[in-house]
C-alpha cells in the first residue's frame, strides 16, 4: 500500500481548548514575572526589599507550578510544569507582555508589580467562584498570597511616590511608560468569552474598572499622576496569542539554556 | 515489619505524623501546622495521607512529603501514598493553641486574626505589628512583610531592642 500524496491543502488549524489557552496564561504570566523578580535576587537596593523580592518571585513560580501541571494534566500529551515551561518558544507563550518587559529600575520594578497586583487581586478574587472547581480552589489559595503582594508593592507606590523628588519622578516616568500595557490585561478574545460564558472564568472588560478605581486610590494617595485615559483594549495581537516584545526571547535563552542543554538531567 | 491494616490503623498513621516536625519550623509538627488534612486507609490502596502546601511556592513541601513517606516506612507502613489538595486553603487558623505556645517559645511571634477585610488592596501601614514574642511588648514594628521563609515576616521590638520574627496570618 502506497502511503497518500502530501496534501496540498493545509491542515485547518484546530481550535484550542479554551481552558488549556487560559491555563497557560494564568500559568505563563507567573512564571515570566517571577524570573523578572528573580533577576533581582543578590541586587536588591536594600537587603530587606531582596528578600521580599525573592519571596514574591517564589510565591508567583510556584502558583505557575500549579497551573501549568492543570494545563499538562489537561493536555494529555505527557507535558507536564516543567516541559511546558522549559521546551516552549516565545511564541508558545501566552503571558501578557506587561510581565515581560525588563525589570529596569526599582521604581520601575515596582510599578510594575503594583499594576499587575491590583489585576492578580481582582482577578483571584473573581476566580474564586469559578464554575470549575479545581481552578476555584487555586485561585482562593493563590489570592491569600496575592493580597500582601499588593500590600508590598501598594506600598513601596506611596513611598516612592510621596517621597523624593527623585523617587517620585522615578516612579511617574515608569507608570507613564508601562500604562499602555495594561490594555491588554483586559482584552478578551474567543478564550475569554467562551469560558465567561460557561462561568469558568470573569468577564474581563468587566473586571477593568474595579482595577481602574483600586489603581487610582492609591496613585493618588501617592501624589502621582494616573495617565490620562483608560488604556482601551488593544486591538492588535498581543502576548495571549503569542506575540510578545523582543524581550521574551532573551529571558527564555537565560531561564531555558540549562534545561535544553541537559534534558532530562536530574539531580 | 509488615503492618496489617486494622481498624486502629488510622490512629497509628496519625501518631507517627505527630512526630513529624516542620523543616523550617522544627518545633511544630505538620500536623500542628495543618499541613495533614486527612489521612485514608483503604485495604486495596493502603494508606494516604492528605496534605496541603502552606504557600503555593514553599519549598519545604517536598522535603516534607518525603519526611512523611519516610517515617510511615519506618514505623512499618511502607507503601503509603501522600496526596496533595488545595481546597480548602491553608490558613494560620488551623494552628492550635498549644501550637502558637510553642512557637512563641521559640522565639517567633504566632499568626494573629486574619486581616481579610477591608477591600482587596490593603496597605502595609493599615497592618498592626504583633506583641513582642521575648518580652510582650506591645512597642513593636514590621519591618518587612517577608523574611527567611515564606511564612514568616520581621519585626522590631523597641522595648527590648531586639528582632523577631512573626508567622504572618493567612
Amino acid at each position: 500500500m502506497t502511503s497518500p500524496a502530501p496534501s496540498i491543502v493545509p491542515v485547518p488549524r484546530q481550535k484550542p481548548n479554551a481552558l488549556f489557552e487560559y491555563l497557560l496564561r494564568l500559568g505563563d504570566d507567573r512564571l515570566i514575572l517571577g524570573h523578572r523578580l528573580s533577576e533581582w535576587c543578590g541586587h536588591g537596593p536594600i537587603l530587606e526589599e531582596d528578600i521580599a523580592l525573592a519571596n514574591v518571585s517564589l510565591d508567583l513560580l510556584g502558583q505557575a507550578t500549579i497551573f501549568l501541571r492543570m494545563a499538562g494534566e489537561l493536555e494529555g500529551q505527557g507535558r507536564n510544569e516543567d516541559a511546558l515551561a522549559y521546551f516552549r518558544d516565545a511564541v508558545e507563550f501566552r503571558n501578557c507582555q506587561l510581565v515581560e518587559l525588563p525589570k529596569g529600575d526599582f521604581a520601575f520594578t515596582i510599578a510594575r508589580q503594583f499594576l499587575f497586583d491590583v489585576y492578580d487581586v481582582v482577578l483571584l478574587d473573581a476566580l474564586a467562584s469559578s464554575a470549575n472547581s479545581q481552578l476555584a480552589a487555586v485561585a482562593a489559595k493563590s489570592l491569600k498570597e496575592a493580597r500582601y503582594h499588593v500590600r508590598h508593592s501598594g506600598e513601596w507606590m506611596l513611598k516612592l511616590g510621596d517621597g523624593t523628588d527623585e523617587s517620585h519622578r522615578r516612579v511617574q516616568t515608569a507608570l507613564d511608560s508601562l500604562w499602555r500595557f495594561t490594555a491588554e490585561l483586559f482584552a478578551a478574545d474567543d478564550v475569554d468569552s467562551e469560558l465567561s460564558a460557561s462561568g469558568v472564568a470573569p468577564d474581563l472588560a468587566s473586571l477593568q474598572p474595579k482595577w481602574e478605581s483600586l489603581v487610582r486610590e492609591v496613585l493618588d494617595r501617592a501624589t502621582l499622576t494616573t495617565p490620562a485615559g483608560l488604556p482601551r483594549p488593544a486591538r492588535t495581537r498581543g502576548g495571549r496569542s503569542g506575540a510578545h516584545t523582543e524581550h521574551l526571547g532573551h529571558l527564555l535563552a537565560e531561564m531555558q539554556i540549562v534545561a535544553r542543554s541537559h534534558p532530562g538531567a536530574t539531580w | 515489619m509488615i503492618r496489617v491494616l486494622g481498624a486502629t490503623t488510622r490512629d497509628e498513621v496519625l501518631a507517627v505524623l505527630d512526630t513529624v516536625m516542620d523543616p523550617e519550623v522544627p518545633v511544630l509538627s505538620v500536623r500542628e501546622l495543618g499541613i495533614v488534612r486527612d489521612v485514608l486507609v483503604d485495604d486495596r490502596d493502603g494508606v494516604t495521607v492528605v496534605v496541603t502546601p502552606t504557600y503555593s511556592g514553599c519549598p519545604a513541601i517536598q522535603v516534607i512529603e518525603h519526611d512523611i513517606l519516610a517515617a510511615l516506612e519506618h514505623a512499618g507502613f511502607a507503601n503509603a501514598k501522600v496526596r496533595t489538595t488545595y481546597s480548602p486553603p491553608w490558613t494560620t487558623d488551623w494552628i492550635p493553641e498549644s501550637a502558637r505556645a510553642k512557637l512563641k517559645a521559640y522565639g517567633i511571634a504566632p499568626p494573629g486574626h486574619r486581616d481579610d477585610g477591608g477591600g482587596l488592596v490593603q496597605l502595609l501601614r493599615a497592618r498592626q505589628a504583633p506583641p513582642c514574642p521575648y518580652c510582650d511588648s506591645r512597642e513593636t514594628e514590621i519591618r518587612s512583610e517577608f523574611g527567611s521563609t515564606a511564612c514568616k515576616s520581621v519585626c522590631w521590638c523597641r522595648s527590648c531592642r531586639q528582632p523577631f520574627e512573626e508567622f504572618k496570618a493567612i
